[in-house]
């Protein structure tokens, strides 16, 4: 990659980075933390994004982030109060500003009203004058935001006339201080056009009175050049306050008044070097204030994912071969208290410790997520006229990349409903006796092995009567349907069932939370509700740290081993005699609790056999797709129930219908993963879902 | 030998790109991502030339130079600052703390390494 461009994709992860801090300090600071650091690392933010754009010329980016980080710079100096008129501002330039990094790295339109809009907002706040000269961005010359940032033009005299100048130079002890030297100045000097230079020694005293801190020469240099006085004067620009500087125009007559003698000004300096050597002083003193080390940025390394998945595949093959090999001496009769054994035991702790260690790689905090979706609400909450504050706990719980990449779209449309359909309006709020501003609160936790990511909110709850005369409306429920709470409930996650009467143009993007339960479930993850009239919902998802490895149920079929992935499977039961019916020659049901589920013998469904086999000889598995059908699947038996790790077949194999990959059991013997959804899928597709509801 | 030059900024982009210019003009570059780092950077590199950002977490650009300049082998060592702060009071400030001179993002490289000869032997 031509490495402007690899320093392009850093700039971009950075500028992500760079979103979150700034919409954490800002929410920070909306919550009332003004401390400096706070308020240092948001103006930070937008500082750095506003540099790394000029860098690419991402102009747009600049403009905006130039206005956005002169009001902050207000903020940050006490010229401007962070109200919460300001703070809200600032969290919607915020948005405008991810946008426009969205829009610079993808590419794509923009719509520039907003950001001028918000041009002028934050200049409103800043002055009230700067908004009526901002309102015409293109008329305004000065508004060019390199004006403010880039170089300063060197004004270039196009006419080939040669200008002479007398410049007369002393520098102070202070100009040496700071690590200026006139030899430097001098060959600069000689860069512009033809230099002639004069040192004075008049002033260097004798050598005991010499003071080696002390600047006794000064020069006195004539320069013929096509450049202007102020390109001369550019090149004291440093130094400007730490010598005595003279500079003048030499009229053209008295331009060879004056001979003066080439003088080398390398001999010159060496006054100053002297202190260099002497002062070796507070050396150790700066050394311990730069103590405390522990730099975050210096303690990680980027990583290509690639290596890591590769190292993640190789463990997977090493918890094989350590289960095989466990096998393999236990078969050969080794007895349970031998020391072979025992050095079996330790490697299996320490196989299963690298493995979760190496898991640990792929894992990040679910901040930039949780993060993400404070702006969600905001959005929402400007849309729907409520007053949301979203909480957030346990940000920094660790989840699989994958799964927190496929968690942004389902967890926004839950953020979404919790705020459309869950919160109720203010004045609701008011009459209802709670605080006008409602509250979402998103967390994150871990529960035994996996994560649980919490969305609640205090608003109306579910309104069960009519979640329940809808699913009658719809037809998804029979009109005498008996349900339990629980079930009413779930009735929301039903293909079909929508709970806005209109479909708002917020939640009721043609998705409903049936996709979102489909993508949780497509993660190997589960969701459930809980709610409670008049003080809101609590949706949970449960969801596996990890993609790597899964837990299965071991079954026979025709002689095949087959893993089922156990998050699919609801219960397990043998069927009794007079509970499976036949319904014409290629589809049959059980009867399960007075309702009907289709029947699909899994050998049969997948070609290991050519003919059904009877289910009575075999076990059945009540499983529920990603879509919520429920359907029983039969397998000849259970033989154990396990963590596999998954083995991609599609590489090798293409995609093979009904199975969605392989893994390696302890004895060698490779295991096909069904893919539960594809053999449903491919079976039936008859079922309705009011089947599936009398199977509830 | 090359010159070895000390990068301090807190932003990976301007590491990176500053890395790119001096490296492809022939400069050594050892870097460090904020105040404190450098001194500790410094300390242990002995660059020629220090090119440092002024807003940065821990430790700023002009606690950094005040930091460096009571270490005695870096009392004269040449220092730039390089931000996209072109106000006066901030170029004063970075020049009272100790500053040799300043770069003015976004930089150009033709004109980065230009200063660097500017200030440099």
């Amino acid at each position: 990659m031509d490495p402007m461009q690899a320093i392009k994709v850093t700039f971009f992860q950075e500028c992500e980075e760079q979103l979150g801090e700034l919409e954490t300090g800002l929410l920070a600071m909306q919550e009332g933390s003004v401390d400096d650091e706070t308020v240092n690392a948001v103006f930070r933010a937008v500082h750095s994004i506003k540099g790394g754009a000029g860098a690419f010329k991402l102009d747009r980016l600049v403009k905006f982030a130039h206005v956005f980080e002169t009001t902050l710079d207000k903020i940050r100096n006490g010229a401007l109060a962070p109200a919460n008129a300001v703070m809200k501002t600032m969290l919607r330039a915020a948005d405008v500003l991810a946008d426009l990094v969205t829009v610079s790295r993808e590419g794509g339109a923009f719509d520039d009203t907003r950001s001028n809009e918000l041009i002028a907002e934050l200049n409103a706040h800043c002055d009230e004058k700067a908004a009526v000269k901002e309102a015409h961005p293109e008329e305004e010359g000065d508004n060019n935001p390199f004006a403010a940032l880039g170089w300063e033009p060197v004004s270039l005299s196009l006419e080939p006339e040669i200008n002479e100048y007398l410049i007369v130079f002393r520098p102070k002890p202070e100009l040496y201080a700071k690590g200026n030297e006139t030899t430097r100045l001098m060959r600069e000097l000689s860069r512009l056009g033809a230099l002639t230079v004069h040192c004075e020694i008049a002033d260097v005293p004798l050598l005991a009175n010499f003071e080696p801190e002390q600047s006794y020469l000064s020069w006195r240099a004539t320069l013929r050049s096509h450049q202007d006085i102020a390109a001369v004067q550019a090149v004291f620009e440093f130094v400007d306050g730490d010598c005595h500087l003279d500079i003048e125009p030499v009229e053209a007559s008295e331009a060879h008044a004056e001979p003066v003698a080439e003088v080398a000004p390398e001999a010159a300096p060496e006054a100053v070097e002297e202190p260099k050597a002497a002062a070796s002083v507070p050396r150790e003193a700066a050394k311990a204030e730069a103590g405390g080390q522990g730099n975050a940025t210096q303690n990680t390394i980027r990583v290509d994912l690639d290596r890591v998945d590769r190292l993640i595949n190789l463990v997977g093959e090493l918890v094989i071969n350590q289960a095989m090999l466990t096998q393999r001496v236990l078969e050969a009769g080794a007895v349970k208290n031998a020391s072979i054994a025992t050095g079996l035991d330790d490697l299996e702790h320490l196989t299963r410790e690298i493995q979760e260690s190496v898991m640990a790689i792929r894992a990040q905090p679910v901040r930039p997520l949780f993060q993400r979706m404070s702006r969600i609400v905001r959005e929402i909450a400007d849309a729907t006229g409520k007053n949301v504050r979203l909480k957030t706990e346990g940000e920094g719980a660790e989840v699989d990349r994958t799964v927190i990449e496929r968690l942004a779209d389902p967890l926004t449309h839950m953020i979404r409903n919790a705020v459309d359909h869950g919160l109720e309006r203010p004045d609701a709020r008011i009459a209802a006796g709670k605080p006008a501003q409602g509250e979402v609160r998103l967390s994150a936790a871990h529960k035994s092995g996996r994560v649980v990511i919490e969305i609640a909110d205090d608003g109306r709850g579910i309104d069960r009567p009519r979640v329940k005369a809808i699913a009658i409306k719809k037809g998804l429920i029979a009109p005498d349907a008996q349900l339990t709470d629980g079930e009413i409930d779930n009735l929301l996650f039903m293909p079909g069932f929508s709970t806005a009467e209109t479909v708002s143009n917020i939640s009721g993007r043609g998705v409903g939370m049936d996709v979102v339960k489909r993508s949780i479930q497509a993660l190997g993850g589960r969701i459930a509700i809980t709610s409670k009239l008049g003080h809101g919902s609590t949706f949970s998802l449960s969801l596996p740290l990890t993609l790597a490895v899964l837990d299965g149920m071991v079954v026979r079929v025709a002689d095949q081993t087959l893993v089922v992935p156990l998050n699919s499977i609801l219960e397990t039961m043998k069927p009794k005699p007079g509970e499976v019916y036949g319904l014409g020659p290629d589809t049959q049901v059980i009867g399960i609790r007075g309702g009907f589920t289709p029947l699909i013998d899994v050998g049969y469904a997948l070609g290991f056999r050519t003919h059904r086999a009877d289910p009575m000889s075999g076990v059945t598995l009540l499983i529920e797709t990603e879509g919520g059908v429920r359907s029983a699947l039969m397998v000849d038996a259970i033989q154990d129930q396990r963590q596999v790790v998954i083995k991609s077949l599609e590489s090798n194999y293409g995609h093979v219908e009904g199975i969605a990959a392989a893994t390696i059991l302890g004895d060698g013997r490779i295991a096909l993963i069904l893919d539960t959804d594809a053999i449903v899928h491919s079976s039936s597709g008859r079922n309705s879902p009011s089947d599936m509801l009398l199977a509830g | 030998m090359s010159m070895k030059i000390l990068t301090v900024d807190d932003s990976r982009t301007m590491r990176d790109m500053l890395r790119l210019a001096l490296t492809s003009a022939g400069f050594d570059v050892v870097q460090a991502v904020d105040g404190l780092d450098g001194l500790d950077v410094l300390d242990r590199e002995n660059p020629e030339l220090v090119i440092t950002d002024i807003n940065m977490p821990k430790m700023d650009g002009f606690g950094f130079i005040e930091g460096a300049r009571k270490i005695g082998r870096f009392r004269v060592v040449p220092i730039l600052v390089l931000t996209t702060e072109s106000d006066p009071d901030k170029k004063m400030r970075a020049k009272k703390a100790g500053a040799t001179g300043w770069i003015v993002k976004p930089f150009d490289p033709v004109k980065l390494v230009d200063v660097i000869r500017r200030v440099a032997a």
